[in-house]
């Protein structure tokens, strides 16, 4: 890998090129080591995101100007229709763009590529305590990604139900064209789609089982719970959400799966007759899905920000130069976030048909998790106060998602408030909402952290100008994009439908939507500088040494990239990552490892209050 | 280049709060893009509640956005002389910052519950006289709720209206069946029974700020008192499948003479073809 390498584990040294291919198939594609696999995450996952883009595009092309042919490329996907992107297809398109985001990139970039390649680094430990199952969490993510693949062309359209798959749309094969069960001799693409999500389901619990021991076990000496930087706190909460929320939707999938190939009948009512189907033999309960279903995915909405809000609470701290504010508050505030996110997913339900009495309950405990949401707000706010701000592109893209989460969090309350929602619910409005906070909130901060941790990844700097230009257009964009959706859902504009402007009520915002897809094909090309950025730093950027931006955390102190086995002495921690600017020491930054200085006067004392 | 970054982020709360001023004044170019008239009389609430929250969270975006703008522009480490301030936060600013947004919280959501309750649990009653304890209020009255009107059945990909017609009971067989056509009296209490033959809609009034989805093997109820005459939009809201967009009903508001002649008109057209193919068989 570099000339840094170290054989903490007796790996063998080898020179540049003289690999043999087995020994770079061990090293680079079934490999045990947690910086390989992180970043074989990192590699499919942005992959993945570029695919999930596209299909918001092609979401954004029908809502802007419905039925007519993409320029270009129309003609060459749709030749079917036409040029045409037909309403089965369209339905596919949101399904499968949200599906992709959700399960193939944000999840599995924060817990799979950060959260691999930083938790043995951050906290000194050489590797994951499991790395075979390390490698099997990585490489069970192969059959879903095949899966889902495979679903597109299964048949003629795809999964169309949503990404929340709601029964019976989802259950009944004549529902929808993507519901059928058999298309040729190849599974219908919604039980692909179904197995797709199992896959990640256990690729997800073999990462989370292994993140929790290896924090647990594997710290290194003098590595205290409380001196863990939020990064890892916030991963090992992750870790917890997702052991227990998880298991529900794997059954809950099984169920569909079961109702599905065997008719178990478990969430159809009796009778039910769709499309001219045979009638179910009945004893389900559509809500029941609903219920299984957001009992694992709210708390996913947190698996989806949590571990953002830790990079960016060490990012924050270390261009401030200035401990983190309430490092304590922050760590409550995240298992505060996790505990109440157990008791929330009903208010997904609310005009369900969810017995109303329910919906005031979730409608308290929603309220009541805007607070610990709150109190990190104010804590970042207070770690940039009184500090020596440096906007390199990292902070910028930290500070955005301070900025932008502040919004996604509060038009939250909007639809906590059950009134409210009823009238908000399934339009824009809630759109808007969720991309404020997984896009502007969590992707910003996954590119900040990408730019961060680039250095230990590859031990190469990515160009901080052209960074930046990146960071300004997709700032830009992002909230011409989804900034204007808040407007669409105050007239109640519906989400999926692939022409609203059939409705009188909607007529007049087809300019607005248009506007809104220029900002997203914008938001979309911008990310080309970053790729570009991404891949010729990869190779050519300049050298770095061990701590190119002066922080404290472990990491750090570990060569760039690391070798095999991360560090090439035993870290000794003294203290906390957050110790920028102490008086203790005469430069502004603090590393974990050193120690304490050998003249008691010079030791800092806190005042007590 | 701080003084720019700052600056930026100063724009968020600036243009954000524009744009919503914008829509709300209504200006060119983006007239009509907010909450569309409410014709219900229960419906006020639900914009007052939403106007509420918006200017509430409004005064937050707003002060943690210039918050935020002045740290920037203040510690900016290239103009900034000063030493850090060497702090690892303040107990009491925790607790303050702490319990303001919860009691803020908890008052929202308390202050809700009302409106909350008036939309899906106090369904009209015609009438209501005190049970064996002689007090009106209480557990035990004897309430007579309001039949509903029509029922409306979503299927996909259209709502299918079924009215109780003559003799007030719904499900005989002199109900009015008509397809994505509803017409209800104005300025009366009306309740509607929806529900769904196949997979999920919802049943979506944007002018009266209803929404209920409607779930097959449930039944649901809706009310309201629409106070203006008109026609508007019924819309479904919850994904149900390809045709999803097109499920459009229309929702005709008129007073309660012409809803009668609209009601006996309709049933004479079922009747009369009913005899004219007397073997066509009524479903």
């Amino acid at each position: 890998m570099s000339s840094t390498t170290v054989g903490a584990h007796g790996a063998a040294e080898h020179g540049r090129g003289s690999m043999t291919v087995g020994e770079f198939i061990r090293t680079y594609v079934f490999s045990l080591d947690h910086k390989i696999i992180g970043l074989q995450f990192l590699f499919s996952t942005l992959l993945w995101f570029l695919v999930g883009g596209l299909l918001a595009l092609g979401i954004r092309w029908q809502l802007a100007w419905p039925w007519s042919s993409m320029p270009i490329i129309g003609r060459m996907l749709f030749s079917g229709e036409g040029g045409q992107i037909s309403p089965e297809f369209y339905t596919t398109l949101f399904t499968m763009h949200a599906t992709v985001m959700i399960f193939f990139v944000i999840i599995p970039i924060l817990a799979g590529a950060f959260g691999n390649f930083l938790i043995p680094l951050m906290i000194g430990a050489d590797d994951m305590a499991f790395p075979t199952l390390n490698m099997l969490s990585y490489w069970f993510m192969w059959p879903a990604f095949i899966c889902i693949g495979l679903s597109f062309f299964s048949a003629p359209y795809g999964a169309g139900a949503g990404w929340t798959s709601y029964a019976p749309l989802s259950v009944v094969g004549e529902a929808a064209p993507g519901s059928a069960m058999w298309v040729g001799s190849l599974p219908g693409a919604q039980t692909l789609w179904l197995l797709g999500i199992t896959f990640v389901g256990i690729s997800s619990m073999m990462g989370s089982v292994n993140y929790m021991t290896t924090i647990i076990q594997m710290r290194a000496p003098g590595m205290t719970m409380f001196r863990l930087p939020l990064t890892i706190w916030a991963m090992f909460i992750t870790a917890i959400l997702q052991a227990f929320a998880l298991p529900v939707l794997t059954a809950a999938g099984f169920m569909q799966l079961l109702d599905r190939t065997l008719g178990t009948g478990f969430f159809l009512p009796e009778g039910l007759v769709v499309n001219n189907s045979l009638p179910a033999t009945g004893g389900g309960q559509p809500l029941l899905w609903q219920h299984l279903f957001w009992f694992y995915s709210h708390p996913a909405v947190y698996i989806m920000i949590l571990p953002a809000m830790g990079m960016v609470s060490d990012i924050i701290a270390c261009f401030a130069r200035k401990p983190i504010f309430g490092y304590k508050p922050m760590v409550y505030s995240i298992s505060g976030i996790a505990g109440l996110g157990f008791i929330v997913w009903g208010h997904h339900m609310f005009v369900s048909g969810m017995n109303p009495l329910l919906g005031m309950t979730f409608m308290v405990s929603t309220m009541m998790i805007a607070l610990p949401s709150a109190v990190k707000v104010f804590n970042w706010l207070g770690t940039v106060w009184g500090g020596k701000v440096q906007f390199t592109t990292p902070m910028l893209f930290a500070l955005s998602f301070v900025s932008m989460f502040i919004i996604g969090g509060l038009s939250g309350i909007f639809m906590a408030a059950t009134p409210v929602d009823i009238f908000i619910h399934d339009t824009y409005f809630i759109v808007a909402h969720f991309h404020y906070v997984l896009f502007s909130g969590t992707a910003m901060a996954v590119f900040g952290a990408i730019y961060f941790w680039f250095p230990k990844m590859f031990g190469r700097m990515m160009n901080e100008n052209w960074g930046k230009v990146h960071f300004f257009l997709t700032f830009v964009f992002l909230n011409g994009t989804f900034f204007a959706m808040h407007i669409l859902g105050a007239v109640g504009f519906p989400r999926r439908l692939a022409d609203p402007y059939d409705y009188e009520t909607f007529r007049q915002l087809q300019p607005m939507n248009q506007f809104i897809t220029i900002c997203a094909i914008g938001m979309v090309s911008s990310q080309v500088i970053f790729a570009a950025n991404f891949i010729y730093s990869m190779f050519y950027g300049p050298r770095v040494g061990r701590n190119p931006w002066g922080a404290n955390s472990l990491e750090w102190t570990a060569p760039s990239p690391p070798g095999h086995g991360n560090f090439d002495f035993q870290p000794v921690v003294y203290r906390g990552p957050y110790e920028y600017g102490s008086p203790e020491v005469d430069t502004d930054f603090y590393p974990q490892i050193q120690p304490p200085p050998s003249d008691p006067a010079r030791r800092y004392k806190p005042e007590h209050h | 280049m701080g003084r720019f970054w700052s600056l930026l982020f100063l724009m968020v709360p600036v243009l954000g709060v524009g744009i919503f001023v914008w829509a709300i004044a209504g200006w060119w170019p983006i007239q009509n893009h907010w909450l569309p008239d409410n014709i219900n009389d229960h419906g006020h609430v639900i914009d007052s509640l939403f106007n509420f929250i918006l200017y509430l969270t409004g005064a937050i975006f707003i002060a943690t956005g210039l918050v935020l703008f002045w740290f920037l522009w203040k510690y900016d480490a290239a103009q900034n002389a000063e030493p850090v301030k060497y702090s690892h936060g303040s107990h009491t600013l925790e607790v303050v910052w702490s319990i303001i947004p919860s009691v803020t919280l908890l008052f929202i959501a308390i202050y809700q519950m009302n409106a909350w309750a008036d939309a899906k649990l106090r369904r009209p009653e015609i009438s209501r006289t005190p049970g064996p304890d002689g007090k009106l209020h209480t557990d035990d009255d004897v309430v007579v709720l309001q039949p509903p009107l029509a029922e409306v059945t979503g299927r996909q990909f259209e709502w299918r209206v079924r009215y109780a017609a003559a003799d007030g009971i719904l499900g005989t067989e002199d109900d009015v069946q008509i397809t994505n056509e509803l017409h209800i009296p104005q300025g009366e209490d009306v309740v509607l029974r929806i529900k769904s033959q196949d997979v999920l809609h919802s049943f979506f009034l944007p002018n009266l700020r209803i929404k209920q989805d409607v779930v097959p093997g449930m039944k649901q109820h809706v009310w309201f008192r629409a106070n203006r005459t008109g026609v508007y939009d019924i819309v479904c809201a919850e994904l149900c499948g390809w045709g999803h967009y097109k499920m459009r009903g229309r929702l005709t508001v008129e007073d309660r003479s012409s809803f009668n002649r609209w009601l006996a008109d309709q049933h004479t057209k079922q009747t009369q073809a009913e005899f004219q193919k007397p073997t066509g068989g009524e479903e």
